[in-house]
C-alpha cells in the first residue's frame, strides 16, 4: 500500500450530521459538520425524532460537500466508514443508511465505527497513538474510562453511574436558565467565578473508578432553591465555578487513581466535555506533578465534539485489522466497549 | 428505462427491479426483520436476477411516506443516496398512492388508510382517471371520524385498503353502510411493481431537498408550537 488510503466517513448518532474524507487515517481532507443544536435549544436537549428528521434532510447536501471539499472521485476511495453505535436508533441509521448505499453502489468495503473508539481516535490528528494508552471520554452522555493495550482494543475500566458529565452541565444549566446546551457557558461563567460552594465530591475517595455526579447535581439545585426561597440572589459565577471545579476534580481524581492502576504511556481526553478549559488545565496540572512521563493529548475543539473525521481516524486502524461489514449492517444504539 | 422502487412504510416491505412496464423482478416480505438489515441485500438480489448492474437504472422511486417514521426514513435514504451517488432520477410518491394502486378495474373512490393511533388515521382519496390514479382527497393525518365524513359527503361507492383497515371495518360499516367496501386482504400490502408504474410517469424531484412526507410534526415541535411562533429563528440546522 504505498498509494494514500482515502475513507469517506459517515457521523449521525445524536444531533451532528457529518461526513469526512480521511486521507491515511490521520489527515483530514474535509470534515463538514451540521449541527442541530439551534433546534434542540427549543426543547431544552435533543429530541430524537426530531434529530433523526434533520438527518435526513441534510445527510445528501454534508455528503456532497465533503466529497467536493476533499476533491476526491468515488475511483480514489479505499473505504466507507460509519458510526454503527452507540446513539440514537433513529440517527444512526440514516448514515448507516447512507453508507452503505454508498458503499454497494461503488462497491467499496464498508467499515462499522463504533462512536467511542471515534471520540478515542481523534487524538491521532494531534499525534500517533503510543499504547497502552488511558483515554478519558467525557461527553452528554458518556463519562468512561478506557484502557487501550494495544490500536483496536478497548477496555473500559471505569463508567458513571448516573449522569454522564455533560448530562450534569446541562441540567445545572437549566437552573442557572443558560439554554441548552450549557456546557460552554458554564465553563465561560466558571473562569468568571470562585469555588465558594464547596460542592460534594462523589466517590472521589472510593477504590473503584466509576463515577457518580447525581449528588453534586441535587446538591448544587438544592442551594439554588433554598437560596430562591429565602430571597437570596447567588453569584452566577461562583456557582458555576463551584459546580466545574468539583466536577473536574472527580474527573481528574478518578484519572489519577487509574493512572496509577495502569501503567501508561499517554492520557487521552476525548468528547464534547474535552472542550471544556477547566478539565484541561485541571488535568494537565495534575498530570505535571504526579505523572509527568504520561503524554497528555487532547484534540482541538473542532475534533472533540461528535464529527466523521474521527470516524475516518478510527476506520483506517479497522481497516487495517480487516473489520469490515456487509450490506446488512444495523444500527447498534446499545454498543460499548467489554468492561475490564 | 430501468428502474428500481422500493417501499419500507410499513411492515411490510416490496421492492421491484422494472424496464418501462415490464417487471423483471419483485420482493416483498412481510415479516418482523429490519427494514435497515433487508432493504439492501434485497435491491443487491433483485439487481442480479434482473440481470443487471446498479449503474445501468436510470430511476429510482421510493414511498416516501406517510407510515412508520422510522421506515419511511430507510426507504427515502437509501433512495436520495443511491440516486445522489450515482447521478439517476429521482421520484417520490406517496405511500398511500402504493397502496391505492394495487386496487384497479374499479371507478369507485379508493381509500387507504394506516393507523395513525388514538383513532387517526393516515390517509387520503384516490381514483382511476383515464388509466392514471388521481388524487382526489390530499393525503392528510386525520381522525377517522372526519375522513368517514367526507367520505360520505362524495356519496359515492368507497373501497378501503390497508393492513389496518379490518380494525376500523365497524366504525366505517356502522358510518357508510353499504357506501363502502373493502379491498381483498392480499391488496393491503403495496406492490413495488406498482409504485414504479406510477413513478415512471410522475414528476423528478431534487435529492437535496428531498425528504419524507411525515404529514405529521413531531410531538415535542407541536407542544413548542402552542406556546412558541416558528418565525425569524437561526437556521434549525448550521454547517459549523
Ligand atoms: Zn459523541
Amino acid at each position: 500500500m504505498s498509494q494514500a488510503e482515502l475513507i469517506l466517513a459517515f457521523e449521525s448518532s445524536c444531533d451532528e450530521t457529518s461526513v469526512a474524507v480521511i486521507r491515511n487515517g490521520d489527515e483530514i481532507l474535509s470534515n463538514i459538520i451540521a449541527t442541530q443544536i439551534n433546534s434542540h435549544k427549543r426543547f431544552g436537549g435533543v429530541v430524537p425524532e426530531v434529530a433523526s428528521r434533520h438527518h435526513v434532510e441534510q445527510i445528501t447536501t454534508v455528503t456532497d460537500m465533503a466529497l467536493k471539499e476533499a476533491g476526491v472521485s468515488y475511483e480514489q476511495l479505499d473505504a466507507v466508514a460509519v458510526t454503527y453505535g452507540p446513539g440514537l436508533v433513529g440517527a444512526l441509521l440514516i448514515g448507516v443508511t447512507a453508507a452503505k448505499t454508498i458503499a454497494f453502489a461503488h462497491d467499496l468495503p464498508l467499515i462499522p465505527v463504533n462512536h467511542m473508539a471515534g471520540h478515542i481516535y481523534a487524538a491521532r490528528f494531534v499525534a500517533p497513538l503510543v499504547y497502552p494508552l488511558l483515554a478519558l471520554v467525557v461527553s452528554g452522555g458518556h463519562t468512561e474510562l478506557v484502557v487501550m493495550k494495544a490500536a483496536g482494543e478497548f477496555q473500559i475500566i471505569g463508567d458513571t453511574r448516573d449522569d454522564a458529565a455533560g448530562e450534569a452541565y446541562d441540567k445545572i444549566g437549566r437552573v442557572l436558565h443558560i439554554p441548552y446546551p450549557a456546557g460552554k457557558e458554564v465553563d465561560r461563567l466558571a473562569h468568571l467565578g470562585q469555588d465558594t460552594f464547596h460542592f460534594p465530591r462523589a466517590m472521589a475517595a472510593s477504590e473503584d473508578l466509576d463515577f457518580s455526579f447525581s449528588g453534586l447535581k441535587s446538591a448544587f439545585i438544592n442551594t439554588v432553591h433554598h437560596a430562591d426561597q429565602i430571597g437570596e440572589t447567588l453569584s452566577r459565577e461562583d456557582l458555576a465555578a463551584s459546580f466545574q471545579a468539583a466536577v473536574v476534580d472527580v474527573l481528574v481524581e478518578k484519572t489519577l487513581q487509574a493512572l496509577h492502576q495502569y501503567d501508561v504511556k499517554q492520557l487521552v481526553v476525548a468528547g464534547g466535555v474535552a472542550a471544556n478549559q477547566g478539565l484541561r488545565e485541571g488535568l494537565q496540572a495534575a498530570l505535571a506533578k504526579t505523572a509527568p512521563t504520561v503524554e497528555l493529548l487532547v484534540p482541538p475543539l473542532r475534533l472533540c465534539g461528535d464529527n466523521a473525521a474521527m470516524v475516518g481516524a478510527s476506520a483506517h486502524v479497522e481497516r487495517a485489522r480487516g473489520h469490515f461489514a456487509d450490506e446488512r449492517l444495523n444500527a447498534d444504539p446499545g454498543l460499548n466497549f467489554a468492561r475490564a | 428505462m430501468y428502474t428500481l422502487a422500493m417501499d419500507t412504510s410499513n411492515q411490510a416491505m416490496s421492492v421491484a427491479v422494472m424496464q418501462d412496464q415490464t417487471l423483471l423482478a419483485t420482493t416483498t416480505i412481510n415479516h418482523q426483520k429490519t427494514h435497515s438489515e433487508q432493504l439492501l441485500p434485497t435491491i443487491k438480489t433483485l439487481l442480479a436476477a434482473a440481470g443487471l448492474r446498479v449503474a445501468q437504472l436510470d430511476r429510482i422511486v421510493v414511498a416516501d411516506g406517510p407510515g412508520s417514521y422510522t421506515g419511511i426514513r430507510i426507504a427515502v435514504t437509501t433512495a436520495k443516496t443511491l440516486a445522489y451517488t450515482l447521478n439517476k432520477t429521482l421520484v417520490g410518491i406517496s405511500s398511500l398512492a402504493v397502496l391505492a394502486a394495487g386496487v384497479t378495474r374499479t371507478p369507485a373512490l379508493i381509500v387507504p388508510l394506516m393507523d395513525a393511533r388514538r383513532q387517526n388515521v393516515f390517509t387520503g382519496g384516490y381514483q382511476w382517471v383515464d388509466d392514471q390514479l388521481t388524487s382526489v382527497i390530499a393525503d392528510a393525518h386525520l381522525p377517522l371520524t372526519q375522513l368517514l365524513k367526507e367520505v360520505q359527503i362524495l356519496g359515492q361507492p368507497v373501497v378501503f385498503v390497508g393492513v389496518d383497515v379490518p380494525k376500523f371495518a365497524p366504525a366505517i360499516r356502522a358510518t357508510l353502510g353499504a357506501q363502502a367496501t373493502f379491498a381483498d386482504p392480499l391488496s393491503a400490502y403495496p406492490q413495488a411493481s406498482r409504485l414504479a408504474l406510477l413513478g415512471q410517469v410522475a414528476a423528478p424531484v431534487s435529492v437535496f431537498d428531498f425528504v419524507p412526507r411525515y404529514l405529521r410534526l413531531t410531538e415535542a415541535e407541536r407542544t413548542w408550537l402552542q406556546t412558541h411562533h416558528d418565525e425569524g429563528h437561526e437556521p434549525y440546522v448550521e454547517k459549523v
